[in-house]
């Protein structure tokens, strides 16, 4: 049984990170205690986050296999989600059978460290055979559209959350400070601080809307504010978890909030299109998996290649 | 006993985790929904996939499930004799003709009315059949008289929206969807005309529709 390596610094991150959340808990009931204002929103909001990150935390703290039936289960949840969203015609039940059924397959993919395949698999076969499979189905109404959907359904909740995994399984001697541990944890973090910063700075000094029309509620103050304390929240991290140095460390930040930004607001424009508010109502507090992992849909992708740009990784079958 | 313990194990370890983690349940109104310890109750719903009853029995705890009862027609599940077996004994469904011409009430809802008056709560779909997608036929009247036989049992409204994705009448095929359930408040019969009492249940369940459009349309 393959366990993931923990370092002394990750752990030290993770003991960080929860003693946050638990401090920043505390306050929000003190506040709620002594000035009686209604706060449940965000309590209920911290809660959900916290068994979340107890969730991430248990799945990667058992060992390998446990952690890639987790990714599989949350990639699960997320195409359900989308395809849950969208019209569906009645002809295409099959062929979305067969979307579902590359979940389970790229994980194992990404599980056996078979890297190529894994680029391969849902940008090119899955295309094909999506295709392949709702041409036999012989309906032509809509077909274009619904293909085009299930694609970008498949390409934003699968290949890109495959991602995660596959951060998960880079060898400890390219990152000897943090392992793969602490390049999975870097990004989640810096992912929702990212959330959270662009929403504080937009509620504190938002005047100018930046999109208007997708989502009324991000602005230029927030998107700004987000690139800065994400780029800080970034240089901090990289020191203690990862190789970069300080100016790839700024870039990385820097990429990682705007990217993060357009995948958030990717998912408002298709939810906006769609006129729906959350994707579902999993999440106590937050709406659905994919109202949370918005944010993740680029920056995972975006950050695994660039780690792998700079480090020219080698990751073969078996080592 | 043992029929009971197999649904309670049936419901608990395998149709509960599939309908919550496999399919995925939104469901607004639950406080509307009776406690079981207290008493009877007549649940109402649309009805376009056999999803439905496993849908709304699993809103219950596993425990409780056990004094659920759909009814169900006779001629579509107790055709064969392990069909029956299954169906009658451990899901506990109250099997109806579909067929009666002339019989007394009191002898057509007979096995209803004792599991009503046993305190144990009762699934029918007026609708008669599986119908069209979002479509809500006609409700047959067969509701409006259990009610006026129990007039002091709740009658719940249920709008029901995705099972019919999940598993459409016709096929086998499962795909994976999140299904929604709205709950409205309970109804009681009101000493109309069973026919007036059955409109009223039909726009109990449409006003039900209208807020799943309305949310759908945000």
């Amino acid at each position: 049984m393959e366990h993931f390596i923990f370092t002394p610094n990750v752990k030290i991150a993770i003991f960080i990170l929860y003693s946050f959340i638990f401090i920043l808990m505390t306050i929000i009931k003190v506040i709620q205690i002594t000035t009686k204002k209604d706060l449940d929103n965000i309590w209920i909001r911290m809660k959900s986050f916290l068994l979340i990150c107890v969730f991430f935390t248990a799945a990667f703290c058992f060992n390998k296999i446990v952690a890639f039936i987790f990714l599989t289960l949350i990639s699960y949840l997320c195409l359900k989600e989308f395809l849950s969203l969208i019209p569906i015609r009645k002809t295409d039940r099959n062929v979305l059978l067969w979307a579902y059924w590359s979940i389970p397959i790229t994980f194992y993919i990404v599980y056996i460290q078979w890297l190529t395949l894994f680029y391969l698999f849902i940008p090119l076969y899955m295309f094909i055979l999506i295709s392949v499979r709702m041409v036999l189905a012989s309906n032509t109404d809509g077909f274009l559209k619904n293909l085009a959907v299930l694609q970008y359904g498949l390409m934003t909740t699968v290949y890109a959350l495959g991602y995660l995994g596959l951060l998960a399984i880079i060898p400890l001697q390219y990152n000897p400070k943090g392992g793969a541990i602490g390049l999975l944890f870097y990004i989640l973090v810096l992912t929702v601080s990212n959330d959270f910063m662009q929403m504080f700075c937009g509620k504190a000094f938002g005047k100018h809307k930046i999109i208007p029309k997708v989502s009324p509620n991000k602005t230029w103050e927030g998107f700004i504010g987000g690139i800065i304390g994400t780029t800080i929240l970034s240089v901090i991290m990289a020191h203690y978890l990862t190789p970069f140095t300080l100016s790839q460390s700024i870039f990385a930040g820097a990429v990682l909030a705007m990217f993060g930004f357009f995948g958030d607001v990717t998912m408002s424009a298709i939810k906006r299109d769609l006129g729906v508010k959350d994707t579902s109502s999993l999440i106590p507090g937050h709406g659905g998996i994919l109202d949370r992992l918005d944010s993740l849909l680029f920056t995972a992708p975006l950050f695994f290649h660039y780690f792998a740009f700079l480090n020219t990784i080698v990751i073969s079958r078996g080592n | 006993m043992i029929y009971n313990f197999l649904k309670y194990i049936l419901f608990c370890f395998i149709i509960k985790p599939f309908i919550y983690l496999i399919f995925g349940v939104n469901v607004s109104g639950i406080d509307n929904l009776p406690k079981i310890a207290k008493g009877a109750s007549i649940i109402v719903a649309n009805h376009n996939s056999h999803i439905d009853t496993l849908l709304l029995m699993s809103l219950f705890s596993s425990f409780q499930t056990i004094k659920i009862h759909p009814v169900a027609a006779a001629d579509y599940f107790c055709n064969t004799k392990l069909k029956e077996f299954i169906f009658t004994k451990i899901l506990g469904i109250i099997p109806i003709s579909r067929k009666v011409k002339k019989a007394s009430k009191e002898e057509i809802f007979k096995d209803i009315n004792e599991k009503l008056r046993a305190g144990e709560t009762i699934i029918i779909y007026p609708e008669g059949t599986r119908g069209e997608t979002s479509e809500l036929t006609k409700f047959k009247t067969g509701v409006a008289h259990i009610a006026k036989m129990n007039p002091q049992i709740p009658v719940i409204p249920c709008y029901i929206n995705g099972p019919d994705r999940i598993l459409p009448k016709g096929t086998f095929l499962w795909v994976p969807f999140i299904a929604d359930v709205y709950i409205s408040e309970p109804i009681y019969y009101d000493n109309t005309s069973t026919k007036d009492f059955t409109e009223k249940i039909q726009y109990a369940v449409e006003a039900l529709k209208e807020e799943h459009k309305k949310r759908e349309e945000l």
